[in-house]
């Protein structure tokens, strides 16, 4: 398959334009490392970001970072900790769970909406994604939003790119809103609760004057070997207060052991990229988000139609389930449960062949597929870009 | 008197009574108003210069009213202008002769909370301050905070995606929002979101957000609460040049503080508020800030000793760092009555235009030359941790020609702020205000983009169409 790899925004303009021209269909992409992400779709060619790379304005007293969507996460997150900065949003790296390689890029974080535990305070990364250049698949090169934090200037298109993985438009430019890394980060450690006894001590620390920045709880077949995880960031003297005064307020957690350096960051790390259950790449993983206290329900009523393994970041709000690749890979019984207890739920790792056959994102109410598809054909009239990759024909 | 409104459909205003009789048929007499005396309450917002009588209100009290009035009006090709409590300061909520105003107020009951997921279940017509007061009793808020917070609805805080003073840590309307009812143009009821985080397909609730009452109707919303910080303190710095100032913004944030508010006044600013509200605001300096801490008192006051080293090298002349409530309350009195204040010395049209901070200095230089060229003055106040700045450009109505010229002052900074790389609004809204102001930041392409995006929702323009995209080169459907 032909690969395609503009230099500059106009050079992708007119690779689309030439395609919607002639109806190629076409993949997008940056270095390929989620590649087996979403459904698997059948295309003419490939058009990658990875010609497109670098950092093209960094301003660290106005916390804003652009860069072209090319440019490697790494290096991105590098030239912002030359500055003791971070993307707030701790995005994930797909990479472990994936088993892939390569450098994931800063335009798929933006594109796929990807975030990480600290979500829960700072938002996603489409709450920190104020501007956007792509391309249309009418070839035409669009701005929206800015370099500029607070800006309700017309519709906010900028929302849309986010998480629409590449069926509106190529993105060429990404802006974000940065943050101060904090000078400490803590985390207290709670063995042996159950799930709902965990998520509700996780409810009450969100529910603190604290600003809790990770909230996970890791189940184990036994119980004892259980742990819960609450983190604070910020300055020494602040982080040592509110880890007190959680400890105080937790009922059970005057003992709670604080997790601290090395040991720490890379516990976050596995929360973050679901490497708790990636160990078995067998095994399909699910990716579900509904309210914090239901969850356990939640889980718990999958694992009474299926065999399944789960975990919780966002104070229980989201839900990462690991199941047997057999049948549908528990499609029906997560399905049922986000109808049951709200949310909705993403397929993120499987084999192509399931990817294929059952939903991979949650299905939309017709009047709200019928919005998707209308927004789709606005965008991408020809239907060239990513086709399939979401929704069966969108 | 420059802003044109689109010439009104004579042929629905000539069917007005039978537009009436329908409406009559769907809901209460006394959710329906059609005399003229009552309809004048409604010909205007916060955008006061302009006005326009609709053909009638209608105050729906539930979400399937709204639906079976969105059908009636579609069947019929009525225009509809969505209305919260028309605070709107860009002219967001203003009606046309041709169209009806959707007013969501009535509906404001709380529908739920729950305190363990940090969510609020409301009707859209609850004010902003109302959700606030309705979880104050467990120590929760909701953090977007427009100063109209007590008479602005959620409604029109989603329509807009309303900021407040405390944004650089909250975060505005979209990054609070979980979850809307919306009744689109054919009266099709859709839930977007819910109580859980981020979208399972397009982020449509993203999109709804600052849609400018063009897409649908919101009738209700789920919104994320959060417990409040268990105190908070500001400090106020002023500064003789301009510069400092800006300097000292940029230093706090570089060195890793992100203050709940950082407000900047200039002089002009600080003299009309210091003379209403008495805050003991210094009188002979150029420039001040307000830097408000959140924590502990022992974290407040380590994070207030950072900030005032940090402000040291470039020289306030006058440093308070607030000892009490009441000290604390003066302070923020000042800054919270700047538009009040204002108003009793002068007219006044508030900008709401964006910049990045570095060009500050710059910008106020600048702004100060095009209002001076109108012969006109200008109070600064200032969203400084995020660049939203609200020059307020003071005119004389009295005066003939001076309401003009303090529009196209307003429109020449507007222009400057797209100029140094901002935006022409932060948070109040394109409305009809900015409505042709649109070209200067986005080109053909872009707006063609944003408009095929809003026919998605209201292909024959009967949502609040006279709003947001300029009138001449609108796409037909």
């Amino acid at each position: 398959m032909t690969l395609l790899t503009p230099r500059d925004e106009q050079d992708a303009s007119s690779i689309i334009l030439d395609a919607a021209a002639k109806g190629t269909l076409l993949s997008l992409s940056g270095n390929g490392t989620k590649a087996a992400m979403g459904r698997p779709n059948q295309t003419d060619a490939s058009i990658s970001s990875a010609a497109l790379s670098g950092v093209t304005l960094y301003e660290p007293a106005e916390l804003v970072i652009s860069a072209r969507s090319g440019t490697p996460v790494s290096e991105v997150v590098r030239t912002l900790a030359e500055k003791g900065q971070e993307l707030p949003f701790e995005p994930m790296d797909y990479r472990p769970l994936l088993g892939s390689r390569g450098e994931p890029t800063i335009g798929a974080v933006a594109a796929m909406n990807i975030s990480g535990p600290r979500r829960i305070m700072a938002g996603a990364a489409r709450d920190s994604l104020i501007g956007v250049r792509f391309v249309n698949g009418r070839g035409e090169a669009i701005k929206s939003g800015g370099r500029v934090m607070k800006n309700v200037t017309g519709l906010d298109l900028v929302k849309l790119m986010s998480g629409s993985w590449g069926t509106l438009g190529f993105l060429t430019e990404v802006t974000f809103k940065v943050l101060p890394k904090p000078e400490r980060m803590s985390t207290l450690l709670m063995r042996g609760l159950d799930d709902r006894a965990a998520i509700e001590a996780l409810s009450q620390a969100l529910g603190s004057p604290f600003d809790i920045t990770g909230a996970a709880h890791l189940p184990s077949p036994d119980r004892q070997g259980a742990r819960t995880l609450i983190r604070l960031e910020g300055f020494r003297l602040s982080v040592d207060y509110r880890l007190n005064e959680l400890r105080r307020l937790l009922p059970g957690f005057e003992a709670a052991d604080i997790l601290e350096g090395r040991g720490a960051d890379a516990l976050w790390q596995s929360v973050r990229d679901a490497a708790v259950l990636s160990g078995n790449g067998e095994r399909a993983i699910w990716r579900v988000s509904t309210a914090p206290t239901r969850g356990p329900d939640l889980a718990a009523h999958v694992a009474r139609a299926i065999d399944a393994q789960w975990f919780y970041d966002w104070g229980g709000g989201l839900v990462w389930i690991s199941t047997s690749v057999n049948g549908d890979a528990g499609a029906s019984a997560i399905r049922s449960a986000t109808l049951a207890f709200g949310g909705h739920a993403t397929l993120v790792r499987a084999p192509a062949e399931i990817r294929a056959q059952v939903d991979v994102f949650e299905p939309q109410a017709d009047p709200v597929m019928a919005l998707t598809r209308g927004i789709k054909a606005s965008f991408d009239p020809a239907g060239i870009l990513n086709p399939g990759r979401m929704y069966a024909g969108l | 008197m420059s802003i044109a409104f689109p010439k009104p459909d004579e042929a629905v205003l000539a069917r007005r009574a039978e537009i009436v009789a329908g409406l009559q048929r769907l809901v209460a007499p006394e959710a329906l108003i059609v005399t003229e005396d009552e309809r004048r309450a409604f010909e205007t917002d916060g955008l006061t210069a302009y006005r326009q009588m609709p053909l009638a209100v209608v105050l729906p009290s539930s979400t399937q009213e709204v639906s079976a009035i969105m059908r009636f009006c579609h069947q019929n090709g009525v225009k509809v202008v969505p209305r919260g409590a028309g605070t709107s300061l860009c002219g967001g909520a203003i009606p046309q002769a041709d169209a009806i105003v959707l007013g969501v107020s009535k509906m404001n009951r709380v529908l739920d909370v729950n305190f363990a997921n940090r969510t609020a279940h409301v009707e859209a017509g609850i004010t902003n301050l109302g959700i606030s007061q309705a979880v104050s009793y467990e120590g929760f808020f909701y953090a977007p905070d427009p100063s109209s917070q007590l008479a602005c609805t959620i409604a029109g805080n989603i329509a807009m995606n309303s900021g407040g003073a405390h944004c650089l840590k909250y975060g505005v309307t979209t990054n609070n929002l979980l979850g809307v009812t919306l009744v689109l143009l054919d009266g099709t009821v859709v839930q977007l979101g819910g109580d859980h985080l981020d979208s399972g397909g397009y982020d449509l609730l993203g999109l709804i957000c600052g849609s400018e009452g063009q897409l649908g109707i919101v009738t209700e919303a789920v919104v994320r609460i959060l417990r409040a910080a268990e105190g908070a303190r500001p400090a106020l710095f002023g500064f003789e040049r301009v510069e400092d100032a800006g300097a000292c913004v940029a230093a706090i944030i570089g060195a890793g503080i992100i203050p709940v508010a950082l407000e900047y006044m200039d002089k002009p600013a600080i003299q009309i508020c210091e003379a209403f509200a008495h805050a003991g605001y210094p009188l002979d300096v150029e420039a001040m800030l307000i830097v408000e801490v959140e924590g502990s008192d022992q974290e407040i006051d380590d994070m207030l000793r950072r900030i005032v080293a940090i402000a040291e090298p470039f020289r306030p002349k006058t440093l308070k760092v607030s000892q009490s409530e009441a000290e604390s309350t003066a302070i923020w009195k000042g800054r919270k009555s700047a538009f009040g204040a204002t108003g009793r010395v002068a007219d006044y049209i508030c900008m709401d235009g964006t910049i990045p901070t570095g060009q500050l200095p710059y910008v106020l230089k600048r702004i100060d030359e095009i209002v001076k060229s109108y012969g006109l003055g200008v109070a600064n106040v200032f969203h400084a941790g995020d660049g939203n700045l609200h020059p307020l450009v003071m005119f004389n109505t009295n005066v003939p020609g001076e309401m003009e010229k303090a529009e196209k002052a307003g429109e020449d900074i507007l222009r400057l702020c797209v100029e140094v790389g901002g935006c022409l609004t932060g948070e109040h809204g394109v409305g009809i205000e900015k409505r042709d102001l649109m070209t200067c930041q986005f080109n053909e392409a872009d707006l063609a983009q944003q408009m095929r995006v809003r026919g998605v929702f209201d292909p024959g323009w009967l949502l609040n169409p006279a709003k947001v995209f300029p009138l001449d080169g609108r796409l037909a459907a």
